[in-house]
C-alpha cells in the first residue's frame, strides 16, 4: 500500500514540475524586471544575479538603514526583513 | 527516523492523490499542459517561467508581435521610433514554449479547454489569462471605435500611438491639446501624467505658442507631488490640470467638432487624446472570471480566479488590490503565478509570495521620476507593505533626475529582454 502510493509519488515527481528546492524565496523573483539575469554592457542599473550572497545582502542592508544614496531600492529593501533579505541574497547568488 | 521516514511517505502519497484526482494528465505520466493567453508582459513572462518549470506550454496571442505601451508616450512625441517597442515571440519559442498565432474564442472550464479561433482546441490543466484590457466604448457618450479614429486614446500602443503623434506634429503653432484621463482603475496609473508631461515638452520646444489641457476624472494621482512640481518648474502658462473637483471630469465628447464636455462647459480642442475608462480583456469575461466591475478577483497568493477554478489571471486584468496594472507588475505577478502552478501541480501548497513594482515616469527627455511597491496577501489582496515603497524625493537634484531617466531605459531594455528574449 505505502510502497504503490510512493510509487505513485514519485510518477507525479517525475511527469510534474522540478522540484521546489531551487523555488525563489519570497520577492526574489521580482529582481529581475531591473537587474538583468544574464548582464549587459553599460547597463545603469548593475547585474546582481550570480554575485556573492554576502555583497548582495550588505547592499540590501545598507539600503534598508538608509544609507545608501536613494534609488528605488532604499523604498523596496524596507520591504523585506534581515532574515528575508538573506534568503533573497542567497538565492539570486545562485542565479546565472 | 521511521516515523519520520513515514511520515514523509504518507505526505507524498496524500500528494500524489491530490494532484491525481485534479490533474489527470500528470497522473498519466504525460507532462501537465498549461495555456497561456495573451503575449505582452504578462502572458509571455509567465508563458517562458511555466516552461522553466518543466510544463508543456501553449501561448495564444493573435498578433506576431507585441507593441509596448511603456516608452510610447516617447513615440507619442516624437523621441523614439516605433520599431523600437515591437518584441516578436522568437525568444519565448525558445524557451521551450509552443507559440500560436491565434485568438482565443472561448473557454470551457467545465472541460479545462480553450477554443481557437480556427475552431480546434486546447486542453489544459491549468489555464493563465493575460489578456490585459479593453478600452470601454460604452462608457462616455460619444466616444465609441469611430470616435477613436478622430479622437485617438493611444491607450493600447500600435496604430493609436502613431495617429496621435500625427495629429500633433500636423497641429499649428498655437493650436489647443486637450487630454481627458478616466477615474480608476486604469492601465498605467501614472502614464497620463507622463503623456501630458511629454507633449507639454514637445509643445514647449516645438510649438510654443500652444496649450495643453488636462481634463482629469481624479482629484489624486500617481506621483501627483512630483508631477505637479515639475510642471511648475517646466512647463508653467503651457501645462494646465484641471481635477475633478474643479469640472475636470469629461461627460461626452463630440468627435465631429473635437469638443470634449464636462458639467462646467464645453473645450473644442485641436488634437485630443481621450483616455476611456477600461475593462479586462474580453476573453476575461467569456471564460467567466471576470466580476460585475469587468475586471478579475483572484487569490493574491496563486493568481487563481476567485470565480473559476483552474484558471489563473494576471497583469492589468487581475484585481491585485494595492498594485498597480503596470508593465513590472505584470512580469512579478508572471513568474509569482508560474511558480505557484507549478507547486499546485506537485500536488503542493504554493508559498505566500512578496511582490514588487518599480515605475519610472519622464517628466522630461532628462527629467525621471519613480515609485515603488512592495505587496503581500493580506486579507485576500495585495497589501502595501507597511513602511516600504514610495516615490522619487520632491527636492531632489537634476543629477539624480537624470538618473532616473537612465534607469528607466535601463528598465526598459532589461525587462523586454527578460519577457520576450
Amino acid at each position: 500500500m505505502v510502497r504503490a502510493a510512493l510509487a505513485a509519488a514519485l510518477a507525479v515527481a517525475a511527469a510534474g514540475p522540478a522540484s521546489a528546492a531551487d523555488a525563489a524565496p519570497p520577492g526574489a523573483s521580482s529582481c529581475s524586471g531591473c537587474h538583468a539575469v544574464s548582464g549587459r554592457d553599460g547597463a545603469a542599473v548593475p547585474a546582481i544575479h550570480g554575485r556573492p550572497a554576502e555583497e548582495i545582502a550588505a547592499a540590501m542592508l545598507a539600503y534598508r538603514r538608509g544609507e545608501a544614496s536613494p534609488t528605488v531600492m532604499d523604498r523596496i529593501a524596507k520591504g523585506f526583513s534581515e532574515d528575508e533579505i538573506r534568503a533573497i541574497a542567497a538565492w539570486i547568488a545562485a542565479q546565472r | 527516523m521511521t516515523t519520520a521516514t513515514l511520515g514523509r511517505r504518507s505526505v507524498l502519497a496524500g500528494a500524489a492523490a491530490a494532484a491525481a484526482v485534479a490533474h489527470p494528465a500528470v497522473a498519466q505520466g504525460t507532462r501537465a499542459k498549461v495555456v497561456v493567453v495573451g503575449g505582452g508582459f504578462g502572458g509571455a513572462s509567465c508563458a517562458r517561467a511555466l516552461s522553466r518549470e518543466g510544463l508543456e506550454v501553449t501561448l495564444v496571442e493573435p498578433e506576431a508581435s507585441f507593441t509596448t505601451c511603456p516608452f510610447s508616450n516617447a513615440v507619442i512625441v516624437g523621441l523614439r521610433g516605433m520599431e523600437a517597442q515591437r518584441f516578436g515571440y522568437d525568444g519565448v519559442r525558445r524557451t521551450g514554449v509552443v507559440a500560436v498565432q491565434t485568438a482565443a474564442t472561448a473557454v470551457d472550464a467545465e472541460a479545462r479547454r480553450v477554443i481557437l479561433a480556427a475552431g480546434s482546441t486546447l486542453p489544459y490543466d491549468r489555464l493563465v489569462l493575460s489578456p490585459g484590457i479593453d478600452l470601454r466604448f460604452d462608457a462616455l457618450p460619444g466616444y465609441d471605435e469611430h470616435a477613436a479614429e478622430v479622437l485617438p486614446h493611444a491607450w493600447k500602443a500600435g496604430a493609436q500611438t502613431l495617429l496621435l503623434r500625427r495629429q500633433l506634429e500636423a497641429m499649428e503653432d498655437g493650436g489647443t491639446v486637450v487630454m481627458a484621463v478616466p477615474p480608476n482603475p486604469y492601465r498605467c496609473p501614472p502614464g497620463p501624467y507622463e503623456r501630458a508631461s511629454l507633449i507639454a515638452h514637445y509643445l514647449k520646444t516645438r510649438k510654443p505658442r500652444s496649450k495643453l489641457l488636462v481634463l482629469d476624472a481624479k482629484d489624486a494621482f500617481s506621483k501627483q507631488r512630483l508631477f505637479e512640481s515639475a510642471w511648475r518648474a517646466l512647463y508653467p502658462g503651457l501645462l494646465e490640470h484641471v481635477p475633478l473637483s474643479a469640472g475636470g471630469k469629461v461627460a461626452s465628447v463630440d468627435p465631429a467638432t473635437r469638443t470634449l464636455s464636462t458639467d462646467f462647459g464645453d473645450h473644442r480642442a485641436t488634437v485630443a487624446n481621450v483616455i476611456p475608462p477600461q475593462q479586462a480583456g474580453r476573453i476575461a469575461a467569456l471564460a467567466g472570471v471576470a466580476d460585475r466591475s469587468g475586471w478579475c478577483p483572484i487569490d493574491p497568493v496563486s493568481f487563481e480566479s476567485r470565480l473559476r477554478p483552474g484558471i489563473h489571471v494576471i497583469g492589468d486584468a487581475a484585481i491585485a488590490g494595492a498594485m498597480p496594472k503596470s508593465a513590472f507588475a505584470a512580469n512579478a505577478q508572471a513568474k509569482v503565478c508560474a511558480a505557484a502552478i507549478a507547486a499546485l501541480l506537485r500536488g503542493e501548497t504554493p508559498p505566500e509570495p512578496r511582490l514588487i513594482n518599480t515605475c519610472y515616469s519622464l517628466v522630461a527627455p532628462d527629467y525621471g521620476i519613480s515609485v515603488a511597491g512592495v505587496y503581500r496577501p493580506a486579507n485576500g489582496l495585495l497589501a502595501d507593505v507597511e513602511g516600504a515603497g514610495g516615490v522619487s524625493p520632491l527636492d531632489a537634484p537634476p543629477v539624480v533626475r537624470a538618473l532616473e531617466a537612465t534607469y528607466a531605459e535601463d528598465w526598459f531594455r532589461t525587462i523586454t529582454e527578460e519577457v520576450f528574449g
